[in-house]
């Protein structure tokens, strides 16, 4: 289970988190939305291990671990997954050596055998054909030239190959049509599993109607404001993030009460 | 006797026991060449051109020929390995020709391959144009000329094409403090060749190389230089070539050893549709110092240029890039690109890039730019969100930067080898071998 006490963050001195709670039990997926500039993306950074951002409060607990104090590879190692909104471009390493890396990388601290070459092009190659990517694309530098669908697609193809035990997915729906939308969607679906937890940050309901979260939350000004079953996404996608703000400063936040 | 006048004395010891010896046009333009040598002297860093790279220190610098050394038989076993049965192997040691070491598969009608001594020795007319003078050189070119031991020359006849590479190793060994290489390349119409050099060795030696190519129509030359001497050498090379109509030449100098390192790299486009691939890589660590100095001159239209160095420094190394490509007035249609970046990979290592286009004619697609930079912490950061540890991703991002260079040889076990000498060099390199 991760538990999420009161965090504080801040970027170049500028707080961005501002006392955020929030509890995800073991199997359970839960959705963070939130108006631009809210806070979302940092949480995510933050839960990932991106040391740009100054935790400067709270604690994060992850079965037993405190996951702030381990570094970024740590973190993947132990079951931690972020599917980013922009997947970085690595010019010269091939997409084969980039994932080969990661697995081996994530194997090797869980004590299992390392894949050798064979196998683990037997593996990569089923699990890109489940997100529609051409074989061609391991063969090609990390994302360069990557258009923005394949992009998360790559990014959905890692966490399979990963097989994290928390998987934060960062606006893994902005920039897709609702084609690729469905793929990713269906990616992630397929991942779902009792000892799997995922969160899921979005700004737009529309990829709740693909991935139904058990909880959603609504973030605003670095804390969590509001909790609630999917029907929250439905009521922010009627009224906008508006009455959010106005709600936030009428009366503090409660924050979340998690799962 | 201060310097200078050292090396012109070396030249009148050495004179009778040179190369071609007998030979009067040869004697009169070392004659010229020293005389050249001697009114230039070092160049310093009040020439443009060598702006960040003074060789006054030369006038004070000790040479010594290295105290050991492997046997050559040793080294060169070493670096045939991964390489072809068919390739060419001409070896030289302290500056001349080893025939014992040296293995000549068997080559095609037409195409002569022998050190320049042999060729001095029986056929001096046949290099007498190729051989160049010393007008306008630069000091170090000048004096290369002057004191010349040895070197190869490769004539290609017309329409001829040499299928596996011939490789021209030059291994520093205990009997020479300084040494002085020239080859000749000469392509006629429509041959081809791939001409790989490699500078190996030790100690505080000067060795000055001058290798001068030159492509007769539509003929394709891919030239190779793998220069990785140990960190006390200076290595002062010039490269020096000529393109008639529709000729291609790639060079690809490839600088990881040696103290003090400059390479000048001209080519010159003499008639229509000509192209040049300059790629360059460069690792410097240490207080070592590499320098690329590079022009392509577009002197007729239809040419294409394509120009790509990187630079890894590290230490307190100091890399420095000056590349210059000039567009004549008649060369319109010329397309040209031209870029140096470099990943700095310590605080106090240092990087100079500085790419020039001078253009004359008004039809042209040219681009031009430089880069001096650091890791992309949002790819360390990416690496290690896929449990990539820090270190390792540092290691794989650096390999992985120098070796968009080392992927533009075309032949194979030629970009094998110099992606192995790269890996060799690079922290890091079993992880990373393993995955590739």
């Amino acid at each position: 289970m991760l538990k999420i006490d009161n965090l504080h963050a801040a970027v170049d001195g500028k707080a961005i988190l501002n006392g955020l709670n929030l509890e995800v039990k073991d199997g359970e997926v839960h959705a963070i939305m939130g108006p631009n500039g809210s806070g979302k993306s940092t949480l995510a950074q933050v839960l990932a291990g991106r040391d740009t951002f100054q935790v400067t409060g709270g604690a994060v607990d992850w079965d037993g671990t405190d996951l702030l104090a381990l570094p970024a590879e740590e973190r993947a190692r132990a079951g931690l997954f972020l599917a980013f909104q922009y997947p970085v471009e690595i010019p010269g390493v091939s997409n084969a050596y980039f994932l080969k890396a990661a697995v081996n990388a994530i194997r090797r601290h869980r004590g299992l055998p390392e894949y050798d070459a064979m196998d683990f092009l037997s593996r990569v190659k089923a699990e890109m054909k489940a997100v529609g990517m051409r074989e061609e694309f391991l063969y090609r530098s990390v994302n360069e030239g990557f258009s923005g669908g394949e992009k998360k697609r790559n990014e959905v193809l890692q966490m399979a190959l990963l097989e994290p035990k928390l998987a934060v997915l960062d606006e893994t729906d902005s920039g897709l049509d609702i084609d690729a939308l469905r793929i990713v969607a269906e990616g992630v679906n397929r991942l779902r599993s009792p000892e799997r937890s995922m969160i899921v940050i979005t700004h737009y309901q529309r990829l709740l109607d693909y991935i139904v979260p058990d909880q959603v939350h609504v973030l605003s000004h670095g804390r969590i404001v509001r909790s609630g079953g999917r029907e929250l996404a439905l009521e922010l996608e009627e009224h906008g993030y508006g009455w959010i703000d106005a709600g936030a400063k009428a009366a503090p936040a409660t924050g979340a009460t998690g799962g | 006797m201060n310097a200078i006048d050292t090396w012109v004395a070396r030249h009148r010891e050495r004179a009778a026991t040179l190369p071609g010896a007998a030979v009067p046009w040869l004697a009169t333009r070392r004659h010229d060449a020293i005389e050249r040598f001697a009114a230039l002297g070092w160049p310093t860093s009040r020439l443009e051109a060598w702006r960040h790279t003074s060789l006054a220190f030369l006038e004070q610098h000790e040479l010594a020929a290295p105290e050991a050394a492997p046997h050559p038989a040793t080294t060169l076993a070493a670096l045939r390995t991964g390489f072809d049965d068919g390739d060419h192997w001409l070896v030289f040691v302290d500056g001349r020709a080893e025939p014992a070491l040296s293995v000549m598969a068997a080559v095609p009608a037409g195409v002569t391959i022998c050190a320049l001594s042999e060729a001095l020795a029986h056929r001096p007319e046949a290099v007498e144009t190729a051989f160049g003078t010393a007008r306008d050189a630069a000091a170090p070119h000048a004096l290369n000329l002057a004191l010349c031991s040895d070197g190869a020359f490769v004539h290609l006849a017309r329409g001829t094409a040499l299928e596996h590479p011939l490789h021209l190793v030059f291994i520093g060994a205990t009997g020479a403090a300084d040494t002085h290489v020239r080859n000749l390349i000469v392509a006629e119409a429509g041959s081809e060749a791939s001409i790989v050099e490699h500078h190996l060795g030790g100690g505080a030696t000067l060795g000055t190389v001058v290798t001068r190519v030159q492509a007769a129509q539509d003929a394709r030359v891919t030239h190779v230089k793998l220069q990785r001497q140990d960190e006390r050498a200076i290595h002062l090379a010039q490269i020096e070539a000529s393109q008639a109509r529709g000729a291609h030449v790639a060079s690809h100098s490839l600088s990881f050893g040696a103290r003090l390192a400059r390479n000048d790299i001209h080519t010159r486009f003499d008639g229509e549709g000509c192209e040049a691939l300059l790629n360059g890589l460069y690792h410097v660590d240490g207080r070592r110092h590499v320098d690329h100095h590079t022009l392509i001159e577009h002197a007729h239209p239809l040419g294409t240029s394509r120009e790509h160095y990187r630079g890894l420094v590290d230490g307190n190394a100091r890399g420095v890039f000056a590349g210059r490509i000039i567009v004549a007035q008649d060369a319109q249609r010329t397309d040209a690109i031209q870029r140096c970046d470099n990943l700095l990979l310590s605080k106090l290592a240092e990087a100079d890039a500085r790419p020039e286009l001078e253009i004359y004619a008004d039809d042209v697609k040219c681009a031009h730019g430089a880069t001096v930079g650091q890791i992309d912490e949002d790819a360390l950061f990416y690496l290690r969100t896929r449990g990539v540890d820090e270190t390792h991703a540092r290691q794989l991002l650096t390999y992985a930067f120098a070796a968009e260079v080392i992927e533009r040889i075309a032949q194979d076990s030629l970009r094998r080898h110099a992606r192995a000498t790269l890996l060799a060099r690079l922290p890091g390199s079993a992880l990373l071998e393993e995955l590739l």
